[in-house]
């Protein structure tokens, strides 16, 4: 629950969707992580939408994040290897 | 005692390469290829960057800003299958302290535009030691909201 709110914000039956779980457990569950302050959630009309607290877990997301990025970064740099390099050509 | 924390997470990043298979691979495996798109720069090889591309075999990258701290990669293959997959374990540290343990797993799969590769990342990150005041105050604060959160739900 917490990783998908990590992509971004989403309502409760959102979040219930791929979970086996009845939306009442999943209601209690996000109340826990308010609670906690891992969550904030909002009631926007008839949608209750939950996002994940700005600052909670903040050391273990940048790292994810820090992580991630630095192997986009290499993955690109191969890219442009495989594109550019000839020592990368098929050896004779 | 310092308190530790432990915070697990997984990623996956996919990328589509147009080139065939074997040359993707290679680019794994040849220690002069990876130091040029991993390590930054061809001359990294036998400076900071070592590459032993076996099972069992180490891959090193060591480097940081002046005056800082050497941050070090520490990798170990696992499991290679050429064309197809690699399986490593990495640790990161700052000087001597450990900051992350992770599984790392490469897949390649032939495609009729070239080679798509799939990397998966399944890593521990240790005590926070990047911002370990903070995370311990943010941590203590949770775990006491969280009890207090358990107790009024019983």
């Amino acid at each position: 629950m917490v990783e998908r709110l990590t992509r971004g914000p989403a309502s409760v039956s959102e979040l219930a969707e791929p979970l086996a779980m009845s939306l009442a457990a999943v209601v209690q569950h996000v109340q826990v992580l308010e609670a906690c302050g891992v969550v904030r959630t909002e009631k926007i009309g008839r949608t209750r939408m939950c996002r994940i607290e700005p600052g909670a877990m903040t050391a273990a997301e940048r790292w994810i994040s820090d992580r991630r990025r630095g192997w986009e970064a290499r993955l690109d740099r191969l890219g442009d290897i495989l594109k550019d390099d000839p020592a990368t050509e098929e050896a004779p | 005692m310092t308190p530790t924390t432990v915070a697990h997470d997984t990623f996956v990043i996919e990328r589509t390469y147009d080139a065939p298979v074997d040359r993707v691979f290679r680019a794994w495996s040849d220690p002069a290829v990876k130091a040029h798109w991993f390590a930054g720069s061809p001359d990294a090889l036998g400076a900071g960057y070592e590459l032993d591309f076996r099972v069992g075999g180490h891959e090193v990258n060591r480097g940081g800003p002046p005056g800082g701290p050497v941050y070090t990669f520490d990798a170990q293959f696992r499991d290679i299958v050429p064309n197809q997959r690699i399986v490593s374990t990495y640790e990161m540290s700052a000087d001597d302290v450990r900051i992350s343990v992770s599984v790392a797993t490469v897949e390649f799969r032939a495609v009729d535009t070239g080679t798509v590769l799939v990397l998966t990342e399944q890593g521990v990150f240790l005590d926070g030691h990047d911002t370990a005041a903070q995370r311990e105050e943010g941590t203590r604060s949770m775990l006491n909201s969280l009890a207090n959160a358990l107790d009024s739900d019983a």
